[in-house]
Protein backbone atom coordinates (compact mmCIF):
# COMPACT_ATOMS: atom_id res chain seq x y z
CA UNK A 1 0.00 0.00 0.00
CA UNK A 2 2.07 2.87 -1.31
CA UNK A 3 0.04 5.67 0.88
CA UNK A 4 2.01 4.10 3.97
CA UNK A 5 5.16 5.19 1.84
CA UNK A 6 4.27 8.63 2.40
CA UNK A 7 4.45 8.46 6.08
CA UNK A 8 8.02 7.11 5.59
CA UNK A 9 8.61 10.06 3.35
CA UNK A 10 7.11 12.64 5.40
CA UNK A 11 9.15 11.16 8.56
CA UNK A 12 12.58 11.22 7.01
CA UNK A 13 11.61 14.76 5.93
CA UNK A 14 11.01 15.60 9.81
CA UNK A 15 14.01 14.16 11.24
CA UNK A 16 16.06 15.43 8.74
CA UNK A 17 14.55 19.32 9.46
CA UNK A 18 14.78 18.73 13.36
CA UNK A 19 17.97 18.11 12.59
CA UNK A 20 18.86 21.27 10.63
CA UNK A 21 16.91 23.20 13.63
CA UNK A 22 19.32 21.14 16.17
CA UNK A 23 22.62 22.58 14.09
CA UNK A 24 21.11 26.04 13.96
CA UNK A 25 20.25 26.05 17.88
CA UNK A 26 23.43 24.94 18.69
CA UNK A 27 25.05 27.57 16.37
CA UNK A 28 23.01 30.61 17.65
CA UNK A 29 23.77 29.37 21.56
CA UNK A 30 27.55 29.55 20.42
CA UNK A 31 27.54 32.60 18.37
CA UNK A 32 29.41 34.71 21.23
CA UNK A 33 31.52 31.75 22.60
CA UNK A 34 34.77 33.58 22.61
CA UNK A 35 37.88 31.68 22.72
CA UNK A 36 41.60 32.33 23.44
CA UNK A 37 43.09 29.89 20.31
CA UNK A 38 42.17 29.19 16.69
CA UNK A 39 41.82 25.38 17.41
CA UNK A 40 39.21 25.90 20.30
CA UNK A 41 36.72 27.95 18.27
CA UNK A 42 33.71 26.77 17.74
CA UNK A 43 32.48 26.43 14.10
CA UNK A 44 29.07 27.27 12.49
CA UNK A 45 28.15 23.65 11.85
CA UNK A 46 25.24 22.75 9.45
CA UNK A 47 24.11 19.34 8.42
CA UNK A 48 24.04 17.99 4.59
CA UNK A 49 20.90 16.22 2.97
CA UNK A 50 20.55 14.32 0.17
CA UNK A 51 17.91 12.35 -1.30
CA UNK A 52 17.87 8.53 0.04
CA UNK A 53 19.66 6.93 -3.17
CA UNK A 54 20.04 3.02 -2.13
CA UNK A 55 16.80 2.46 -3.00
CA UNK A 56 16.30 4.53 -6.15
CA UNK A 57 19.75 3.26 -7.62
CA UNK A 58 18.92 -0.40 -6.90
CA UNK A 59 15.68 -0.52 -9.21
CA UNK A 60 12.07 1.39 -10.15
CA UNK A 61 11.52 2.78 -6.99
CA UNK A 62 10.88 6.89 -8.30
CA UNK A 63 10.26 7.99 -4.20
CA UNK A 64 13.37 8.75 -1.82
CA UNK A 65 12.97 10.20 1.65
CA UNK A 66 15.79 12.45 3.21
CA UNK A 67 18.89 11.26 4.42
CA UNK A 68 21.30 13.18 6.61
CA UNK A 69 24.50 12.76 5.42
CA UNK A 70 26.23 14.02 7.92
CA UNK A 71 27.27 17.77 9.51
CA UNK A 72 29.75 19.77 8.22
CA UNK A 73 31.90 22.37 9.99
CA UNK A 74 31.71 25.63 7.95
CA UNK A 75 35.50 26.63 6.81
CA UNK A 76 34.98 31.18 7.03
CA UNK A 77 37.61 32.53 8.54
CA UNK A 78 36.54 33.23 12.09
CA UNK A 79 36.35 36.24 13.60
CA UNK A 80 39.10 37.82 15.21
CA UNK A 81 39.37 40.55 17.35
CA UNK A 82 41.93 42.91 19.41
CA UNK A 83 41.10 42.95 22.86
CA UNK A 84 44.24 43.01 25.25
CA UNK A 85 41.92 43.61 28.26
CA UNK A 86 39.90 40.38 27.59
CA UNK A 87 40.77 37.82 30.35
CA UNK A 88 40.48 35.23 27.22
CA UNK A 89 43.58 37.35 25.26
CA UNK A 90 46.25 35.69 23.75
CA UNK A 91 49.76 36.45 23.66
CA UNK A 92 48.99 39.08 20.97
CA UNK A 93 46.32 40.44 22.88
CA UNK A 94 43.68 38.75 20.52
CA UNK A 95 40.14 37.06 21.19
CA UNK A 96 38.63 34.33 18.38
CA UNK A 97 34.85 34.57 17.79
CA UNK A 98 33.11 31.69 16.17
CA UNK A 99 32.32 32.20 12.27
CA UNK A 100 28.58 32.04 12.66
CA UNK A 101 26.07 34.52 10.58
CA UNK A 102 23.57 35.13 13.53
CA UNK A 103 20.62 36.88 10.52
CA UNK A 104 22.07 33.44 8.13
CA UNK A 105 21.00 31.09 11.07
CA UNK A 106 17.63 32.51 12.01
CA UNK A 107 16.71 32.67 7.78
CA UNK A 108 17.92 28.83 8.22
CA UNK A 109 15.75 28.51 11.14
CA UNK A 110 12.57 29.69 9.67
CA UNK A 111 12.83 27.67 6.43
CA UNK A 112 13.66 24.48 8.35
CA UNK A 113 10.54 25.00 10.66
CA UNK A 114 8.41 26.00 7.75
CA UNK A 115 9.06 22.41 5.57
CA UNK A 116 9.02 20.57 9.05
CA UNK A 117 5.57 22.07 9.35
CA UNK A 118 4.97 21.11 5.27
CA UNK A 119 5.94 17.67 5.88
CA UNK A 120 3.36 17.08 8.98
CA UNK A 121 0.46 18.43 7.00
CA UNK A 122 1.61 16.18 4.40
CA UNK A 123 1.39 13.19 6.62
CA UNK A 124 -2.20 14.40 8.50
CA UNK A 125 -3.66 14.63 4.78
CA UNK A 126 -2.42 10.94 3.94
CA UNK A 127 -3.87 9.75 7.62
CA UNK A 128 -6.92 11.36 6.51
CA UNK A 129 -7.12 9.71 2.86
CA UNK A 130 -6.05 6.40 4.82
CA UNK A 131 -8.72 6.74 7.49
CA UNK A 132 -11.03 7.55 4.80
CA UNK A 133 -10.73 4.19 3.04
CA UNK A 134 -10.68 2.05 6.13
CA UNK A 135 -14.42 3.00 6.06
CA UNK A 136 -15.19 2.59 2.92
CA UNK A 137 -18.55 1.28 2.54
CA UNK A 138 -19.35 0.67 6.40
CA UNK A 139 -22.34 3.36 6.53
CA UNK B 1 -23.06 -11.72 -14.25
CA UNK B 2 -24.67 -8.34 -14.34
CA UNK B 3 -23.49 -6.91 -11.58
CA UNK B 4 -19.68 -7.34 -10.50
CA UNK B 5 -17.32 -5.92 -8.64
CA UNK B 6 -15.37 -4.83 -11.30
CA UNK B 7 -18.24 -3.59 -13.15
CA UNK B 8 -19.81 -1.66 -10.03
CA UNK B 9 -16.51 0.02 -8.91
CA UNK B 10 -15.35 0.72 -12.57
CA UNK B 11 -12.22 3.13 -12.78
CA UNK B 12 -11.88 3.93 -9.18
CA UNK B 13 -9.84 1.40 -7.98
CA UNK B 14 -7.13 2.05 -10.00
CA UNK B 15 -7.98 5.35 -10.10
CA UNK B 16 -7.41 5.09 -6.34
CA UNK B 17 -4.77 3.26 -6.63
CA UNK B 18 -2.43 5.56 -9.40
CA UNK B 19 -4.12 8.48 -6.85
CA UNK B 20 -1.84 6.68 -3.92
CA UNK B 21 1.75 6.35 -5.84
CA UNK B 22 0.92 9.84 -6.86
CA UNK B 23 0.53 11.27 -3.27
CA UNK B 24 3.90 9.51 -2.82
CA UNK B 25 6.02 11.16 -5.66
CA UNK B 26 4.34 13.98 -4.43
CA UNK B 27 5.40 13.77 -0.83
CA UNK B 28 8.90 12.73 -1.85
CA UNK B 29 9.65 16.15 -3.82
CA UNK B 30 8.31 17.90 -0.53
CA UNK B 31 10.36 16.22 2.01
CA UNK B 32 13.89 16.67 -0.27
CA UNK B 33 12.85 20.97 -0.67
CA UNK B 34 15.96 21.50 1.11
CA UNK B 35 17.82 18.84 -0.66
CA UNK B 36 20.82 20.21 -3.08
CA UNK B 37 20.57 18.40 -6.69
CA UNK B 38 17.47 16.46 -6.41
CA UNK B 39 15.00 16.75 -9.04
CA UNK B 40 11.32 17.17 -8.50
CA UNK B 41 9.49 13.74 -10.37
CA UNK B 42 5.97 14.13 -11.58
CA UNK B 43 3.60 11.77 -12.65
CA UNK B 44 1.44 12.05 -15.71
CA UNK B 45 -1.48 10.81 -14.66
CA UNK B 46 -3.44 10.55 -17.89
CA UNK B 47 -0.80 8.25 -19.41
CA UNK B 48 -0.27 6.22 -16.40
CA UNK B 49 -4.74 5.66 -15.82
CA UNK B 50 -4.50 4.95 -19.61
CA UNK B 51 -2.45 2.10 -19.11
CA UNK B 52 -3.82 1.17 -16.34
CA UNK B 53 -7.23 0.42 -17.31
CA UNK B 54 -5.71 -1.68 -20.51
CA UNK B 55 -3.87 -3.47 -18.36
CA UNK B 56 -0.50 -3.00 -20.13
CA UNK B 57 1.92 -4.69 -17.34
CA UNK B 58 4.06 -6.70 -19.49
CA UNK B 59 5.55 -8.43 -16.40
CA UNK B 60 8.37 -11.72 -16.04
CA UNK B 61 8.28 -13.64 -13.32
CA UNK B 62 11.53 -14.43 -11.01
CA UNK B 63 12.03 -17.82 -10.70
CA UNK B 64 15.80 -17.33 -9.34
CA UNK B 65 17.23 -14.53 -7.04
CA UNK B 66 19.54 -13.69 -9.42
CA UNK B 67 17.22 -12.91 -12.49
CA UNK B 68 16.87 -8.91 -12.91
CA UNK B 69 14.09 -7.60 -12.24
CA UNK B 70 12.40 -6.77 -15.76
CA UNK B 71 8.74 -5.43 -14.78
CA UNK B 72 7.17 -2.22 -17.11
CA UNK B 73 4.76 -1.05 -14.14
CA UNK B 74 2.20 1.89 -13.97
CA UNK B 75 5.43 3.59 -11.74
CA UNK B 76 6.75 4.21 -15.30
CA UNK B 77 4.95 7.04 -15.77
CA UNK B 78 7.06 8.86 -13.39
CA UNK B 79 9.01 11.35 -15.08
CA UNK B 80 10.98 14.78 -14.15
CA UNK B 81 9.27 17.63 -14.17
CA UNK B 82 10.16 20.62 -16.16
CA UNK B 83 11.01 23.25 -13.66
CA UNK B 84 9.90 26.95 -13.79
CA UNK B 85 13.31 28.23 -12.74
CA UNK B 86 15.92 27.13 -14.63
CA UNK B 87 18.80 27.68 -11.57
CA UNK B 88 18.31 27.87 -7.89
CA UNK B 89 21.60 27.83 -6.69
CA UNK B 90 22.12 24.47 -6.08
CA UNK B 91 20.55 22.15 -8.29
CA UNK B 92 17.03 21.69 -6.47
CA UNK B 93 14.21 21.95 -8.72
CA UNK B 94 11.29 21.39 -6.42
CA UNK B 95 8.59 24.07 -6.56
CA UNK B 96 6.62 23.89 -2.65
CA UNK B 97 4.04 25.59 -3.31
CA UNK B 98 3.32 23.51 -6.64
CA UNK B 99 3.80 20.28 -5.24
CA UNK B 100 1.65 21.36 -2.01
CA UNK B 101 -1.01 22.37 -4.26
CA UNK B 102 -0.64 19.29 -6.44
CA UNK B 103 -0.81 17.29 -3.30
CA UNK B 104 -4.19 18.86 -1.95
CA UNK B 105 -6.00 18.44 -5.32
CA UNK B 106 -3.90 15.20 -5.09
CA UNK B 107 -5.95 13.84 -1.87
CA UNK B 108 -9.37 15.88 -2.53
CA UNK B 109 -9.79 13.73 -6.01
CA UNK B 110 -8.54 10.31 -3.74
CA UNK B 111 -11.66 11.10 -1.33
CA UNK B 112 -14.03 11.93 -4.05
CA UNK B 113 -13.45 8.89 -5.31
CA UNK B 114 -13.71 7.03 -2.44
CA UNK B 115 -17.26 8.70 -1.75
CA UNK B 116 -18.27 7.69 -5.11
CA UNK B 117 -17.22 4.42 -4.03
CA UNK B 118 -19.27 4.37 -0.60
CA UNK B 119 -22.27 5.34 -3.44
CA UNK B 120 -21.73 2.46 -5.03
CA UNK B 121 -21.60 0.14 -2.14
CA UNK B 122 -24.80 1.37 -0.87
CA UNK B 123 -26.60 1.06 -3.69
CA UNK B 124 -24.97 -2.67 -3.82
CA UNK B 125 -26.04 -3.66 -0.69
CA UNK B 126 -29.55 -1.97 -1.06
CA UNK B 127 -29.84 -4.34 -4.19
CA UNK B 128 -28.75 -7.22 -2.16
CA UNK B 129 -30.93 -6.78 0.63
CA UNK B 130 -33.58 -6.05 -1.55
CA UNK B 131 -34.46 -2.62 -0.40
CA UNK B 132 -35.51 -3.68 2.82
Amino acid sequence: MSLFNVFNITASGMSAQSMRLNTTASNIANADSVSSSVDETYRARHPVFAAAMQKAAAGQEANVGVQVLGIVESDKPLNVEYAPEHPMADQNGNIYKPNVNVIEEMTNMISASRSYQTNVQLAESAKNMLNKTLTLGQR
Amino acid sequence: MAIGFDKGFELHAQGMQLRAQRAEVIASNIANADTPGYKAKGMDFHKAMQQATQQQQMGMSKTNAKHFDVRTEINNNVSFRTPDQPDTGDGNTVDVQVERNLYLENSLEYQASVQFLNGKIKAMKNVISGGR
